[in-house]
């Protein structure tokens, strides 16, 4: 089992913390696994990809996700200038932060799971970072991560206060996705 | 649930840090510089936190950096320093001078392209060009490589068989910025592993002597021969530090080369670093259709593991080597090695090499197997610029 993720957000949007956190929760539940950003200058509001891949056995490949089973989409307007479902796999997943995804066109055989990522960051944490909350919505979709790894890994990773709220958020995030399935 | 050990999920630089500080260097010196500087950043904190007994010195450059890892363990204490690229040429002065002077200082490379263009990602031109110094020199494939590599680096430098500088090279970003499971060395294991750093000979008012002192011809080509020497012996004392190593920890992360399903393959494809994972995942996936063909991953490049590459490529019907690097006006770095082995083994196997991934380019799985069709297929190159973009380059280039 080898499934590829591609996470794409803007600098500043907390992506390449976000692979982080997707590789430990899913290590944690017993899987091998492996995270890296898109290396390049990054720059506060530039797009920004970073990657993640969960498999069975250890990873060893370098290269960078070119044909993703699931892309996460921190921020709509990134869909205006990069094309998220580029390689995405048949039958693959995009997960996008979205108010109005019935305005998203999505390529043939491509499958379009919206969550509004921002208001329930805001709601919660008070403050538009949808990075965790949009592992919650993955984790809800895809099954492929255990709520309790992500909530974990979040409140070993920023503790105190950020920690708890961003795992309450990730929490109300994961049930949307699942009731929305 | 996979057997996942002591094993965590880290950042390939902070892992490398830690297990730097497990093996208790008492100086460090350090300058920043991209993609290396999370390993000083983060032993500067373990320093200031007082979790590692050292001194940490902050200096104005790389050369300053070498030249305190040089006077600090000519003083007899085990130093270390990481660096990148420029800072690695700038160190260049100093690293002939730490071989020369037979001081067992280990560094880390987060190996990056050398200026110019300007360009920050990786590849091993910066490891390549100071190849001749005495430097000996180790590839890591992944960042459990490049941890454990470090233990074995102090243990081969310091013993007094060897006292050579030995700089780890990890691959910048890919093998620096990349989270995946790593077991740190156990403390205790590591202390009981290295044990205190004892000089054989060391700066001591109470004894004075010199070191790296003037030297008329009579003489200068015996201390040259001595590191020439002390260098090739390297190789079995890195053997056997890793074999050590393997027992201690249970992991293989050291020695001269790889052999990955080498063997019985036609196309043997010869590589270091951390491209060799992904060449792996060819390999795995052009065997499961029935193609013979193998890795000779070199793991030692410094001393050139000759006879050890000879022996695992003796049999193949065509040699690939994928390089990060080269000479101008020459060719590859690790191609003619290679080729030079050969010859003297009396092997006129075909070897093509090629060059990839200057300044960061990827090369993912669908370019690798594209050199392995073309060779296969009977192509032989002697050295090319894998997939140069003709179409960007100015109209005087044919």
């Amino acid at each position: 089992m080898l499934k590829e993720i591609r996470i794409h957000g803007r600098g500043g949007q907390g992506s390449v913390t976000a692979a982080e956190v997707l590789a430990k929760a899913a290590f944690r539940d017993g899987l091998m696994s492996q995270a890296f950003p898109a290396f390049g200058s990054e720059r506060m509001g530039a797009p920004v990809r970073a990657f993640c891949r969960l498999s069975d056995r250890p990873v060893r490949t370098r290269a960078e996700v070119h044909q993703p089973d699931f892309c996460i989409v921190q921020d709509p307007t990134l869909l205006e200038t990069v094309n998220v479902f580029e390689g995405l796999k048949p039958g693959g997943v995009v997960i996008l932060n979205s108010e109005k995804p019935e305005t998203v066109k999505v390529p043939q055989g491509a499958v379009l799971k919206a969550v509004h990522g921002t208001r329930i960051a805001m709601e919660v944490i008070g403050r538009p970072i949808p990075n965790m909350v949009m592992l919650g919505a993955f984790a809800g979709s895809t099954g492929l991560v255990s709520l309790d790894a992500l909530k974990a890994v979040i409140c070993e990773r920023f503790g105190g206060k950020v920690g708890d709220l961003n795992a309450e958020a990730v929490e109300k995030a994961y049930k949307a996705a699942k009731e929305s399935k | 649930m996979a057997p996942q050990g002591r094993q965590e999920i880290l950042e390939g630089a902070m892992a490398v840090a830690h297990a730097v500080a497990r093996c208790r260097p008492e100086v460090i010196a350090a300058y920043p510089i991209t993609p290396q500087t999370h390993i000083s950043e983060e032993l500067s904190t373990i320093v200031a936190d007082g979790e590692l007994q050292a001194e940490f010195v902050k200096v104005e450059s790389e050369f300053g950096a070498a030249s305190v890892c040089l006077g600090a363990s000519a003083a007899g204490a085990r130093a270390y320093t990481a660096t990148s690229s420029q800072g690695l040429m700038l160190m260049a002065e100093v690293l002939w001078n730490i071989a020369g002077m037979r001081l067992p200082v280990v560094l880390a490379c987060a190996n990056r392209s050398v200026s110019a263009p300007l360009s920050i990602w990786c590849d091993h031109q910066d490891a390549d060009s100071i190849r001749d110094c005495g430097v000996i020199q180790l590839h890591a494939e992944d960042a459990q490589e490049a941890v454990d590599q470090h233990v074995i680096a102090f243990k081969a430098a310091e013993d007094r068989r060897v006292l050579l500088p030995v700089m780890v090279n990890l691959d910048g970003f890919l093998l620096t910025h990349v989270f995946e499971p790593v077991e740190l060395p156990d403390q205790a294991l590591c202390d009981a592993f290295l044990g205190k750093y004892e000089a054989l000979y060391k700066l001591d008012p109470g004894d004075p002597m010199s070191f790296g002192c003037f030297t008329e011809p009579d003489k200068c080509m015996e201390g040259r021969w001595m590191i020439h020497d002390a260098c090739l012996r390297s190789a079995a004392v890195i053997e056997e530090v890793s074999a050590a190593f393997a027992r201690t920890f249970g992991r293989n992360s050291g020695g001269l080369l790889e052999e990955y399903k080498s063997a019985d393959a036609d196309t043997v494809l010869v590589a270091k670093g951390s491209i060799c994972g992904t060449i792996k995942d060819v390999v795995d996936e052009l065997r499961d259709k029935g193609r013979r063909v193998g890795l000779v991953r070199i793991k030692t490049f410094r001393p050139f593991p000759r006879d050890r590459i000879v022996a695992a490529v003796r049999g193949a019907k065509r040699i690939t080597v994928v390089e990060k690097g080269g000479s101008f006006g020459s060719g590859g770095v690790v191609t003619p090695e290679l080729k030079d082995a050969l010859y003297d083994a009396g092997l006129r196997i075909p070897v093509s090499g090629f060059c990839v991934q200057l300044g960061g380019r990827e090369v993912a799985p669908d370019g690798i197997q594209e050199i392995i069709d073309r060779v296969e297929k009977g192509e032989q190159v002697h050295y090319e610029y894998f997939r140069l973009k003709k179409a960007i380059l100015p109209d005087l280039v044919p």
